[in-house]
């Protein structure tokens, strides 16, 4: 199996309390990986964790033979064009259009010029279904355009794993459908790895191959498996949370 | 819930009470039994707030066997209660079903008993799956920086420093930093500052000259108004107030400007492209500020000296001509460099401050307006104090 990335006994902490602790788990080429768990138990923090945002308490990440936490800028730099983030409100930068939040990575780790950058961008954009939408302020946008700007922005320099923080919260169900199948084929199309951090599951069991079950009392990673397998046969508590019900 | 008055009959079940009803004063009682600890609840609980003296006894829950770490909840003795018994209870069971306390709740009546599973943490009744509540977290951490204002002056020692090697990184044409930026952040930080720096330094100028001649009509110096003026402005004042201005309003727009970014993530997606915030955000406006600021305080000063004018002529009776060539007499070289590089250095602390306190913000709006406070603040404060140390040590040095 080929991983490109590896959590080895990664402890999560803000401050003095910790949050997670002790996370073994490899991200495999071409899957697409839910993370998962009740609200508060660290999702957006392994994922700032995974990105280069915030140091582990403990443990290591591992890209490759690169710890992303150790290695000199140039590496880093290296592993910083592989996967593209699109964060939770978007993060867009709002001071510039649609159009140069998409172009900037590419000024920044290509030697594009300026209309081979605004081609690849009105691109990336038609591809989120914004193909109009280049010229346009981030304050003018939708919350599920942000999103899908935000999206378009992580494929600008064609990573081979992209992150997404709760891409689907806030959309409507048309819309969340359109990003389930667009993740999808990334996947198919271009292999794309996808980490998404998740409450939809409706999106995890359309899209995803394997999910990894965040509990928030043990304050540790509980299951990770394909998400019918843990439908039926996962631990308790993650029965329950893919059944939206306790079963008592 | 329901908030109508009930009672409890003697068979145990909940029922409405009579309204002219009286009964035994509330109160409760902690007993420990051979399987179990109980807590009666007896007489009146309407409206009644548990007394800290009556709180759980700490030996419940303090060792491992089930009998201290079961408590069933005893109603039979309960003659009345309302919509005070739910949050009441809450009050006493809390503090033990975090400390992995079984609660029976059966004899409360269902709303009582639905609206306590809520708000008490999981697993606290034994209705939910039998787990205990987690152990406390003993994963050991390394030793962390230390807070409070120690931490805040090493973040800020920190910016400083990052923010000079950003500056060495630029001079050496290996910054992130764009050209449009630094453009966008000189219209910004000088022509819109213009005319708000330009009022109140009139106004200090001519306030200057209003009270010094005053002051120096009591001696019949008046004619020495234009040197207090032209001094006290161009080498003091035209600086301070320029600072004093755009602290508040530069380097507040700063902080709010970039602590809104990083409420947005938006500066977390510059990291994640390996920019760094420092030369991308700061810089362009350190230097557009830095390009401005001279001109800023020299158009402060122009105007400053200016208004003592008609407080001199009008008030004084100090000739025009007089007025302007004293003016010149007093003004000399070391004046000038002394008021141009104390109001740019007063600028740069404003810049530092607004960007400090807006790339550490938090990542909220509440965030934002408090670390916009303290920008001003800091910024303030930093300058009243550059200005009494620049000013002691240049006069100590003979300029």
């Amino acid at each position: 199996m080929d991983v490109l990335v590896r959590a080895e006994g990664l402890t999560l902490a803000h401050g003095d309390e910790v949050v997670q602790r002790d996370l073994n788990f490899d991200i495999r080429r071409a899957e697409v990986l839910a993370v998962v768990g009740a609200s508060g138990c660290g999702k957006s923090t392994l994922l700032r964790h995974l990105i280069g945002l915030q140091a582990p308490a403990l443990g290591r990440v591992m890209y490759g033979e690169h710890d992303l936490y150790a290695c000199n800028d140039a590496v880093l730099a290296e592993l910083r064009r592989q996967f593209g983030v699109m964060f939770q409100a978007g993060a867009l930068w709002s001071a510039m259009t649609v159009g140069e939040n998409l172009m900037l990575p590419m000024r920044l780790y290509t030697a594009l010029n300026r209309r081979a950058r605004e081609q690849r961008a009105r691109f990336k954009l038609a591809l989120v279904g914004l193909g109009d939408c280049f010229d346009v302020l981030p304050a003018d946008l939708s919350g599920g355009m942000k999103k899908r700007a935000a999206i378009a922005r992580a494929l600008s320099l064609d990573p081979a794993l992209l992150y997404l923080d709760e891409p689907s919260s806030g959309l409507d169900p048309i819309n969340a459908g359109r990003l389930d199948a667009l993740i999808l084929a990334l996947r198919r199309h271009l292999g794309t790895t996808v980490v998404m951090v998740t409450h939809t599951l409706d999106s995890v069991f359309a899209v995803a191959d394997r999910v990894m079950f965040l509990d928030v009392r043990e304050k540790t990673m509980t299951a990770l498996d394909a998400p019918r397998t843990l439908l039926l046969h996962g631990p308790e508590r993650v029965r329950e949370f893919l059944h939206r019900a306790p079963s008592t | 819930m329901a908030a109508a008055p009930e009672v409890a009959s003697a068979a145990g079940m909940i029922e409405p009470v009579p309204t002219a009803a009286t009964f035994p004063a509330p109160t409760l009682l902690w007993q420990p039994g051979a399987a179990a600890w109980s807590l009666c609840l007896i007489g009146d609980w309407r409206g009644f707030v548990p007394p800290a003296a009556l709180a759980a006894p700490a030996a419940l829950g303090a060792s491992d066997d089930t009998a201290t770490t079961t408590l069933e909840v005893d109603a039979r003795q309960l003659a009345a209660w309302d919509a005070d018994l739910a949050p009441a209870l809450w009050a006493l069971l809390a503090p033990l079903a975090q400390r992995g306390v079984l609660l029976r709740l059966d004899a409360l009546a269902d709303d009582v008993r639905a609206a306590l599973k809520l708000a008490l943490p999981d697993d606290s009744d034994d209705g939910g799956d039998g787990s205990t509540a987690p152990a406390a977290d003993t994963t050991p951490l390394p030793p962390r920086a230390s807070r409070g204002a120690w931490a805040d002056l090493l973040i800020t020692v920190g910016f400083v420093g990052e923010l000079l090697l950003a500056s060495l990184r630029l001079l050496r044409g290996r910054s992130a930093m764009r050209a449009s930026d630094l453009l966008h952040q000189m219209d910004e930080t000088g022509p819109r500052s213009l005319p708000i720096v330009a009022l109140t330094t009139f106004l200090v100028g001519l306030l200057l000259a209003y009270m010094g001649g005053a002051q120096l009509g009591r001696i019949g110096a008046q004619v020495f108004i234009a040197d207090l003026v032209t001094v006290g402005v161009v080498r003091e004042l035209a600086g301070l107030m320029t600072g004093v201005i755009l602290a508040g309003r530069v380097g507040a727009a700063f902080a709010a400007q970039l602590g809104t970014m990083q409420a947005n993530e938006e500066i977390d997606a510059l990291r994640t492209l390996g920019v760094n915030p420092i030369e991308y955000l700061v810089l362009p406006r350190l230097l557009g500020m830095l390009l401005v600021a001279p001109l800023l305080v020299a158009m402060a000063m122009l105007v400053g000296v200016l208004a003592g004018l008609p407080a001199a002529v009008l008030i004084y009776d100090v000739p025009v001509p007089l007025y302007l060539r004293k003016c010149l007499e007093s003004l000399t070289w070391t004046h000038l460099w002394i008021g141009l590089a104390k109001g740019t250095m007063y600028t740069l602390l404003v810049v530092v401050a607004g960007c400090r306190e807006g790339l550490h913000a938090g990542r909220n709006a509440q965030a934002v307006g408090e670390a916009t406070t303290r920008a001003v603040v800091k910024a303030l404060v930093w300058i009243v104090l550059a200005a009494c140390a620049s000013t002691v040590v240049l006069q100590s040095l003979g300029f």
